[in-house]
């Protein structure tokens, strides 16, 4: 799965990783600043909302840092962290859900990064992955999360039930659901005409 | 074999998450709607795999908030912890002391104890 990192800066992330997990603040403060914007993002991802984002960003350092003794380092810090965060957003949606009446929306649109700072996700045209965006976070929260944890992120159905706390045959279910849902949002017109023909 | 039935595979059939089978494979060869509906799905799955690096811009103030929420918390851990070690040398001193005194006690009442038998031992 392509993160955008080069080996060298992988290199770094598990040397202040190392640092970090003998209790090196710093060490871990450098890796806030290193990840930080990639945590957000899967944070808005899940929550489809920029506000709870950020709380979900704080709490899921805040969750790493007192956990990162207990990190045996047999995965990525961020694969590590990506787990952290999904239970963070799950949490914090499963908390909204008890307060809200009304279904989460997006604040407002969120600003993607430069594409020239990003090369490989030029691949598909930029309408396409708007749309997808979109659709994305049209999900309702329990197909989004696995969806984006499973088809964006790369996580195993394993890790996903465990962190939303579901069983594994549940994952897969929303899975099915949610590849399902979000394939008639993308491509509802040319379904539709497809149908007419 | 009907579309709708394998429309309804087509989710897990995509990345060979689930199951397929030959009479689904070969509906598939030879229906151009099948076909078009599994393009559609590959199309989403590898722009899904993209969506991955495409970073969305936070908000300028998120990074100094959760340094500082983590400085916080840091600050909360080394209060928490210089108090647990005074109340250890609070209760270490208090169980000293109490130790210190029971001896003194046992000392008082044995030197009381022998000189009342060397006193009874004069008498008799």
């Amino acid at each position: 799965m392509a993160t955008g990192r080069t080996p060298e800066m992988e290199e770094e992330l598990e040397r202040l990783t190392v640092a970090a997990r003998g209790g090196d603040r710093e060490a871990f403060d450098e890796l806030v600043r290193r990840t930080y914007v990639d945590t957000y993002t899967l944070a808005v991802r899940l929550t489809a909302n920029e506000e709870d984002a950020q709380d979900v960003v704080q709490d899921a350092y805040l969750r790493a840092w007192k956990g990162m003794g207990r990190f045996r380092g047999d995965a990525q810090f961020t694969t590590w962290l990506y787990r952290i965060t999904a239970n963070a957003a799950s949490t914090l949606v499963q908390k909204r859900r008890r307060h809200r009446s009304e279904p989460l929306e997006m604040a407002g649109e969120p600003v993607e990064l430069a594409l020239e700072a990003q090369p490989e996700a030029a691949t598909e045209s930029a309408l396409m992955m708007s749309r997808l965006s979109e659709a994305v976070a049209e999900l309702p929260p329990k197909l989004r999360a696995v969806v984006v944890l499973k088809d964006v992120y790369g996580l195993s159905h394993e890790a996903i039930a465990e962190e939303l706390g579901i069983s594994v045959a549940a994952a897969k279910v929303r899975l099915h659901r949610g590849r399902k849902k979000l394939r008639e949002i993308l491509f509802e017109e040319e379904g539709r005409s497809a149908h007419a023909v | 074999m009907r579309c709708e039935d394998v429309a309804q595979l087509l989710p897990e059939a995509v990345d060979g998450s689930g199951p397929v089978d030959l009479t689904v494979q070969s509906h598939i060869e030879s229906c151009l709607r099948c076909q078009a509906e599994l393009a559609r799905y590959r199309r989403m799955l590898r722009a899904l795999q993209q969506l991955r690096t495409r970073y969305l811009e936070p908000s300028p103030t998120l990074l100094a908030q959760t340094l500082a929420s983590l400085e916080e918390v840091g600050e909360r851990q080394a209060v928490r912890s210089l108090l647990s070690g005074r109340r250890l040398a609070y209760a270490g001193a208090i169980g000293g002391a109490a130790v210190a005194a029971a001896a003194a006690t046992t000392a008082v009442l044995l030197a009381r104890s022998r000189r009342r038998a060397s006193a009874l031992r004069l008498a008799g």
